[in-house]
């Protein structure tokens, strides 16, 4: 049985937070929902761990007791020390003396916060906090465990770190789902699911999702300045100025979407990769063609 | 220095709260408190006993209102109405000179009595009566002795309604009451956790504040302990529940304090702790009835002074085990549906389900 959101609604007073989302998370893998900022993601997963009540749809999850969460302000103490946090989460799960002594060593040794176990929650860094946060959050080795964003602001060895906390979860055996604002991280998933606005404008697998990618990309290295089209270098001026919204740059160089398959003059044809696959679901998205 | 003056402006219009607190709450205090604050006794519950009582209640004037005359009664029915707090002012005749009692915790309606006494002799000139004045429970009429035991529940309202607020909105700030929340407690297990401590804390300061009142000003406490106990421990039920309840509306700890004070000043100027209740104009005297503060210092100078009995209490006791369970119930109501939004109300929404299995 897998847990996750089917066909979920969250209406937060009078704005539609979530409007018919679908987020399957299934065990032993890791689903990852990505957006932007006010796409709706932390609701996503609030409702998924039972913060927020969804106005329709299906929301499944196991017991309190097996799932574990870390929200986006971390949610570790500040004012206890690293070794007290742990304590705190074991008690409150019920994870006993030694095996939580077993279960903190290891953690603690993956995530090098063996040398703070005396440091105040507060003074951590903040990749050192989300780290410990995450670790409280595997301490009872959850059915399911829920992160939202864990990797913002993280530099990133620490990013490497936690997801290599999370991959280990899962393999584990763990349902995991991550919120992400980080495109590049989405294809670290085994499902992904693209939120815009509170709607759904991709999911399947990061294979899934680039093979789903319509029309053709093309790329434009080096161009400086503006929109190739509109400065009239690379593109047909008349081409790019009609459809500005479907270019993008990345690093020195422009990408360009053309839905019909038909790229502008001067764009090289590209493999689109994950970023891409993102960037054309919110173009596609806000031409107001779903996907 | 403008650019500062309009944000600050800005910041303020979207704290109403705050400018509810700056324009609304001052005229507000100034209305209440200018009826509630008073010295001004204008009604001295009075008993009279005795074989002449009939005759002593007649020659009664204001500011004595006669409350119960009893021919039958003798001395000690006097001195277990004042105990008891029935009445202010006992008059025992039936003797050479007639012996007034008065209760010596009411500063302001013994000073008002005693005056009130003198006129009615100068008035009468040789024909008056001499008469026998005995001031009970504080002979001296020393402020200390009536203040400690009152100031010892106002600290506790300080202590259990701020700190308690503040440590509930603390969690809310960092972030860690929603972690509360999706852990396995019920909502009971995360407010009584909360509370726990804080009312230990707070029982050790009650402690404190009494002893050191005790041995410094040497107020005494006279009464079983065990009833100053019940009280305090029901007192500081309410204080911590107003606690919880001012955190639940508070989203910073800027607005918890505020509204902490909010709650703390009235009980300082309308639970009789300094202005005498039965003085207040009517309007306003409600309020004291609904602030737990009143009763705490019914009991507490009761007990501490009088050896007020409990069967004497039960009044005060009552009502601040009314004011526990229903400050409890609203805060415990309201921090559930912060811990758990959804909880109660799923049901009424047919369209969604939530499956967790077993």
């Amino acid at each position: 049985m897998s847990w996750g959101l089917a066909d979920v609604r969250v209406r937060r007073g009078r704005v539609l937070a979530l409007d018919g989302v679908t987020v399957p998370v299934g065990r032993s893998g890791v689903t990852v929902v990505v957006g932007g900022d006010g796409a709706g993601k932390s609701t996503c997963l609030q409702a998924l761990v039972g913060l927020v009540e969804p106005e329709s749809g299906t929301v499944r999850r196991p017991p309190k007791e097996r799932v574990g969460y870390v929200p986006a302000t971390c949610g570790i103490y500040p004012d206890l020390t690293v070794a007290e946090n742990i304590e705190f989460a074991a008690l409150a799960y019920g994870v006993g003396r030694g095996e939580r002594d077993r279960r903190a060593a290891r953690i603690l040794g993956r995530t090098g916060l063996d040398q703070a176990l005396r440091r105040l929650g507060g003074q951590l860094s903040g990749g050192m906090q989300r780290k410990l946060a995450v670790g409280l959050a595997l301490l009872h080795s959850p059915e399911l465990l829920v992160l939202d964003e864990p990797t913002t602001g993280v530099d990133p060895v620490s990013r490497a770190e936690l997801w290599r906390l999370i991959s280990g979860a899962a393999a584990g055996g763990t349902a995991v789902a991550v919120a992400t604002a980080y495109v590049n991280e989405a294809a670290r998933g085994e499902r992904v699911v693209l939120l815009e606005s509170g709607r759904m404008l991709a999911s399947g697998s990061p294979e899934e999702i680039l093979r789903a990618v319509p029309g053709a990309v093309g790329v434009v290295p080096g161009a400086a300045g503006g929109v190739p089209g509109a400065a009239g270098t690379a593109a047909g001026a008349g081409t790019a100025a009609a459809r500005p919204a479907r270019w993008w740059r990345r690093g020195p160089a422009w990408r360009v979407w053309a839905p019909d398959g038909e790229l502008p003059e001067g764009a090289e044809p590209a493999e689109p990769d994950f970023d891409d696959a993102v960037m054309i679901a919110a173009l596609a998205h806000e031409a107001g063609g779903a996907r | 220095m403008w650019a500062v003056v309009a944000k600050e402006f800005r910041e303020l219009r979207r704290d109403r709260r705050t400018v509810a607190m700056m324009i609304l709450l001052p005229v507000v205090l100034l209305i209440v408190f200018g009826y509630a604050a008073s010295f001004n006794v204008k009604d001295i519950p009075t008993v009279v006993v005795g074989p002449g009582a009939r005759q002593a209640a007649a020659l009664l004037r204001a500011p004595f209102q006669v409350n119960e005359v009893d021919p039958g009664a003798g001395e000690p029915v006097a001195r277990d109405r004042l105990r008891d707090g029935r009445a202010v002012v006992a008059v025992v005749t039936g003797r050479a000179r007639p012996l007034v009692l008065m209760d010596g915790t009411q500063l302001f309606s013994v000073q008002t009595a005693e005056g009130a006494l003198g006129r009615m002799a100068r008035q009468a000139g040789a024909a008056a009566p001499p008469v026998s004045l005995r001031i009970l429970y504080n002979p001296g009429l020393t402020t200390s002795w009536v203040m400690v035991p009152g100031l010892a529940g106002l600290i506790l309202v300080f202590v259990g309604t701020l700190i308690t607020s503040l440590g509930v909105v603390r969690e809310r700030q960092a972030g860690t009451l929603e972690q509360l929340a999706v852990m396995p407690f019920r909502a009971w297990d995360v407010i009584a956790g909360k509370i726990a401590p804080y009312l230990i804390v707070a029982a050790l300061d009650l402690a404190l504040v009494v002893v050191v009142g005790m041995g410094l000003f040497g107020v005494p406490f006279t009464g079983n302990p065990a009833v100053f106990i019940v009280g305090a421990a029901l007192f500081l039920l309410v204080t911590l529940g107003m606690g919880v309840l001012v955190s639940t509306v508070s989203q910073n700890q800027g607005q918890a304090i505020q509204l902490a004070f909010m709650i703390l000043l009235p009980q300082v100027l309308l639970s009789g702790l300094i202005f005498p209740v039965s003085s207040m104009a009517a309007g306003v005297r409600w309020i004291s009835y609904i602030l737990p503060l009143t009763y705490f210092i019914e009991i507490s100078r009761g007990v501490m002074l009088k050896a007020t009995p409990i069967s004497a209490l039960w009044e005060p006791i009552g009502l601040l085990a009314l004011l526990a369970v229903v400050v409890l119930a609203l805060a415990i109501a309201r921090f559930r549906r912060d811990l758990a939004p959804g909880a109660g109300r799923a049901k009424a929404r047919a369209a969604a389900r939530e499956v967790t299995p077993a």
